[in-house]
């Protein structure tokens, strides 16, 4: 809305009229097209740009302002509005067609420039909001691009000092693993040549020993001699003896029998220590397995005891070991198996322990931690009852096993006892094996009376047989008698026969 | 406590008779023969020429004198003074004399080591044995005497012959799988013979008496090896001492080492205790002070001037570096001696050279360390019981017992400088020797020290 300026300048309005003909006409045709539509799109004018517009050319005006904008026109290459002149003198008469033409096309150029304008609009906004966001995108890049290079670059550094510091340890393991090898060269040399020497020197010395020994040897002379007053006896008081043949191979012999025999004698002492120190370290393996079960065996009986497993296999172990002490102390040796069975026990025995002190600790660490209120006592007890109902079930279990088993074996027992728990039957067991030891002994003193006994009767018998042979002969020789008797007197011959008869029948 | 008076003595030559009844001392060429107890002369006999060795014969009836620079031994007689006996080398030289277990053989060994020549007493046979070794200990005698074994070396090999006393028959002869064999030893109980090899490689072997391998030892390769070995009284530990300052003890069942003793330079553990000889000014004001730790009776010993004080840990003793480049370096375990009873080991470590390391060998660790204020040269132990006397060159005598520790001033005027010293049988006296002069020091004749010194017990 700047001020309105005529421009009047002839000459280039001349050439302007050429120009604006020459581009009106081309300009017709297409602004003809858009007119109706630029027409039909025109907006309304308000009252203010109509106030505007009567501000520019009023009543006064008109061949003014006519002039005016057909020379702003002419400029901008529209054709002119007056009519073409006739003469120089004649006013120019305006010409409607053209004004209207003019019109149009500044109606058509005022749409396309708005709309041009609008798209130039949103354009700008677009790529406003495009530049902005290009902008952010660039800044967070670069941003991410600076952190990445820092990054990297401390990566770098560190990816380098660590190659150095890799570089300097290898280097140093060169260096020692050279100085090494170098060293074990030079000892190994050393060696090598120290040995070499001392031969070399050695044999020298040989050489020198052997002439040596030569010329004392041919100095056989008086020099090299002992004198003593008289000769002393031997320590030991013999006598010498001659250096025979046989003696040598007899002082040989007996030289290594002594020898022989001093060595079997320090073995022998050795081993009998080394016997004594073994049977002390069992005896001790003894007791101690021994206090061990009594240490444990109690503890069954009592409810509190939560380990199950525990007094099931010492109740096990109990009665395995029950028999095996027995066996063991029935004889002594020192083979494997003994030897195993009885290390085997005392681990099976320390384990047990360990286990059970460990759980005491746990009881009484857990007895120090649980407070006093009623709700814990009462649990306890369930607790306590519940693991005595266990234990009992856990019993019978095993009651049942046992019989089970023991009923297979029972075919050689003589007492059966069905009724009473395992663990009293196996230790009848020991002492019936007991009793019947004692049985045994009582059997075979029994035995050997009886023998005795028999053979009294046999020699009883024999007795009472020759007793009879002897008593048959009386009789025969008696009878005999009789019978030269019998021949004088009959009635004393019938009684004879009486007692003969009576006689027969009782030695009968 | 009591000390004799001071008496002439050269080249540290005084020993004890076997029976316990004589002291054998040298002056110059002079043997004088003394009472145990009384030190009454008994006997003086004359050699030809300065004596280099004396050595009583088992049975005590006779001494030998070594004189090596004339190549002459002579033999004298305790019964018969007039008896005498003169062995004479001749061109062949000696350099080792000593007697057979039996008390009437003389082994001689000649110069270069050329043989050894076995002189009879009783008889006129001499014998020679070809090739022995010159090595530290190439002749050792069983306890009973029956059996010699020999180190020999024929054709850059070592062998050992074992020799029966008796009659001087070879029994047996056998090779060893040394280098350079440096030393061997009979076991106290005469069945197993240790040979070790020289320092250069670290081997010690075990034979028993019919010469079967019975078993070798190696504690490490390349450094240097074995420096000294000890048996114990009872034949049940063998204790090797090494020049890495480890003593490693073998047992006689399966001889394989059972522990490994360490000398470090630092005690830190509280359990052990350490003596710790401490330099006393004379006390200004007369009195005695009771020496730490506290005895029953301190006995009538003169003020010293130097006590023990019970150092607490942790504890370090002074070390000595040693030479580089040098053989026979100053390190390693110089001196390892067992208690007869076989309870106690003391050791030195050469490079602590002041200080003596006793172990108890039932629990296998160090129980006690003395330090003393200068070099240990020589301890020996008590042969009846734990008690040990320890001379440092000083004018002091040290003992140790499980009970305590004490340390003795040499009474006289001037200073005595123990160099050497020597137990009675009994281990009633003990004989100091210097270098001109020795005395005895006799143990028994105070109550209080006896009976604290008696508190282990005698062993018999």
């Amino acid at each position: 809305m700047g001020d309105w300026m005529t421009v009047t300048d002839p000459g280039l309005s001349s050439e302007s009229k050429y120009i604006s003909q020459y581009t009106s006409e081309t300009k017709m045709s297409p602004s003809s097209l858009y007119s109706q539509q630029v027409l039909c799109s025109s907006i309304p004018l308000s009252k203010n740009v109509h106030s505007f517009f009567s501000a520019f050319c009023t009543e006064e005006n008109i061949e003014q302002s006519i002039s005016y904008l057909d020379q702003e026109l002419t400029t901008f290459g529209f054709p002119s509005l007056y009519e073409e002149s006739k003469g120089k003198e004649t006013k120019r008469e305006l010409n409607i067609v053209a004004v209207l033409n003019c019109m149009n096309e500044l109606l058509v150029l005022q749409r396309k420039n708005l709309l041009a304008q609008e798209n130039v609009e949103t354009q700008n906004l677009k790529l406003g909001s495009d530049m902005d966001h290009l902008q952010n995108c660039y800044a967070k890049l670069k941003e991410q691009l600076e952190t990445s290079r820092r990054e990297m670059i401390g990566l770098q550094e560190r990816d380098r000092q660590l190659q150095c510091k890799n570089r300097n340890l290898h280097q140093l393991l060169k260096n020692e693993k050279d100085e090494v090898q170098k060293l074990q060269n030079i000892i190994a040399s050393r060696a090598t040549q120290y040995n070499h020497d001392m031969k070399r020197k050695e044999r020298e010395y040989n050489k020198l020993k052997e002439r040596l020994h030569q010329l004392v040897m041919n100095k056989k002379d008086k020099k090299i001699a002992m004198e003593v007053l008289n000769y002393v006896g031997r320590a030991d008081g013999k006598r010498g003896s001659w250096r025979t043949g046989k003696t040598e191979a007899s002082f040989f012999l007996r030289n290594e029998d002594e020898m022989y025999k001093i060595l079997l004698n320090d073995y022998e002492y050795r081993q009998k220590q080394i016997l004594m120190e073994n049977a002390e370290l069992k005896k001790v393996l003894q007791q101690m397995k021994k206090e061990m079960i009594s240490l444990l065996s109690p503890q069954k009986q009592k409810p509190r005891e939560r380990a199950d497993d525990s007094t099931g296999t010492v109740i096990s172990d109990i009665e395995e070991d029950a028999g095996e002490l027995s066996r063991e102390s029935m004889w002594d040796l020192s083979c494997e198996t003994v030897r195993e069975q009885l290390t085997n026990s005392i681990r099976k025995q320390w384990r047990i322990l360990k286990s059970h002190v460990e759980k005491l600790d746990n009881q009484v660490s857990k007895v120090h931690v649980e407070g006093f209120n009623d709700e814990d006592v009462i649990s306890r007890q369930d607790h306590e009852q519940e693991t005595e109902k266990l234990e009992l079930e856990i019993q019978q279990c095993k009651e049942m096993i046992k019989t089970q088993q023991q009923l297979l074996q029972q075919q050689l027992a003589t007492a059966c006892d069905d009724d009473t728990t395992s663990l009293l039957r196996d230790c009848y067991l020991l002492e019936e094996k007991e009793r019947l030891k004692e049985e045994w002994s009582l059997f075979k003193e029994q035995k050997k009376n009886f023998e005795k006994e028999r053979r009294s009767f046999t020699e009883a018998a024999i007795r009472l047989g020759l007793e009879r042979k002897a008593f048959e002969e009386e009789r025969a020789s008696w009878l005999k008698q009789q019978f030269l008797n019998m021949t004088t007197f009959d009635h004393q011959n019938s009684e004879n026969v009486k007692l003969l008869s009576a006689f027969s029948g009782s030695s009968d | 406590m009591n000390f004799s008076e001071v008496f002439k003595l050269s080249s540290l030559l005084c020993k004890f008779s076997p029976d316990g009844k004589y002291l054998a001392s040298c002056v110059q060429y002079r043997l004088v023969v003394r009472d145990a107890n009384t030190l009454q002369i008994r006997q003086l006999y004359t050699c030809l020429d300065q004596i280099q060795h004396i050595e009583w014969s088992a049975d005590s009836l006779f001494i030998l004198c070594a004189l090596y620079k004339r190549g002459l031994v002579q033999v004298w007689s305790l019964e018969q003074p007039e008896w005498h006996c003169k062995i004479d080398e001749g061109s062949a030289g000696l350099v080792a004399s000593c007697w057979s277990p039996d008390g009437r053989h003389i082994l001689n060994t000649t110069e270069f080591h050329l043989r050894i020549t076995v002189w009879s007493l009783c008889t006129k046979s001499v014998s020679y044995i070809k090739y022995p070794k010159a090595c530290q200990q190439g002749i050792t005698f069983t306890r009973d005497g029956r059996y010699l074994a020999l180190a020999e070396r024929r054709d850059c090999k070592d062998y050992v012959s074992i020799l029966v006393c008796s009659d001087w028959q070879l029994l047996r002869h056998f090779d060893t799988d040394t280098q350079d064999l440096a030393g061997i030893e009979w076991a106290p109980n005469g069945c197993v013979l240790a040979a070790w090899d020289s320092c250069l490689e670290y081997k010690i072997l075990l034979y028993s008496l019919d010469g079967r391998l019975l078993s070798t030892f190696c504690a490490y390769e390349w450094s240097l090896g074995i420096k000294s070995v000890a048996w114990s009284p009872s034949s049940q530990f063998l204790a090797v001492g090494s020049y890495d300052g480890k003593v490693r003890i073998l047992n006689h069942v399966t001889w394989k080492m059972i522990t490994e003793f360490g000398h470090p330079a630092t005690i830190n553990n509280p359990k052990i205790v350490v003596y710790k000889e401490a330099e006393k000014s004379p006390p200004l004001v007369l009195g005695r002070l009771a020496f730490p730790p506290p005895r029953a009776a301190a006995g009538p010993l003169s003020s010293t001037e130097s006590k023990y004080e019970v150092a607490s840990v942790p504890v370090s003793l002074q070390t000595l570096k040693p030479a580089p480049d040098r053989a026979n370096p100053r390190i390693g375990i110089g001196a390892l001696a067992f208690s007869p009873d076989s309870c106690f080991l003391a050791t030195r470590s050469d490079s602590v050279p002041t200080a003596v390391w006793i172990w108890d060998i039932q629990k296998l660790r160090l129980l006690a360390a003395l330090e003393q204020l200068s070099a240990v040269r020589c301890f020996q132990w008590d042969p009846r019981q734990a008690r040990l006397a320890i001379c440092t060159g000083g004018s002091k005598v040290y003992l140790w017992s499980p009970a305590g520790c004490v340390s003795v001033q040499v009474p006289g005027e001037g200073d005595f400088q123990v160099l050497s010293l020597c137990w009675h049988l009994s281990g009633d006296s003990l004989a100091l020797l210097s270098k001109d002069h020795f005395c005895l020091c006799f143990l028994e004749t105070e109550q209080g020290v006896g009976t604290a010194f008696g508190q282990r017990g005698d062993h018999t």
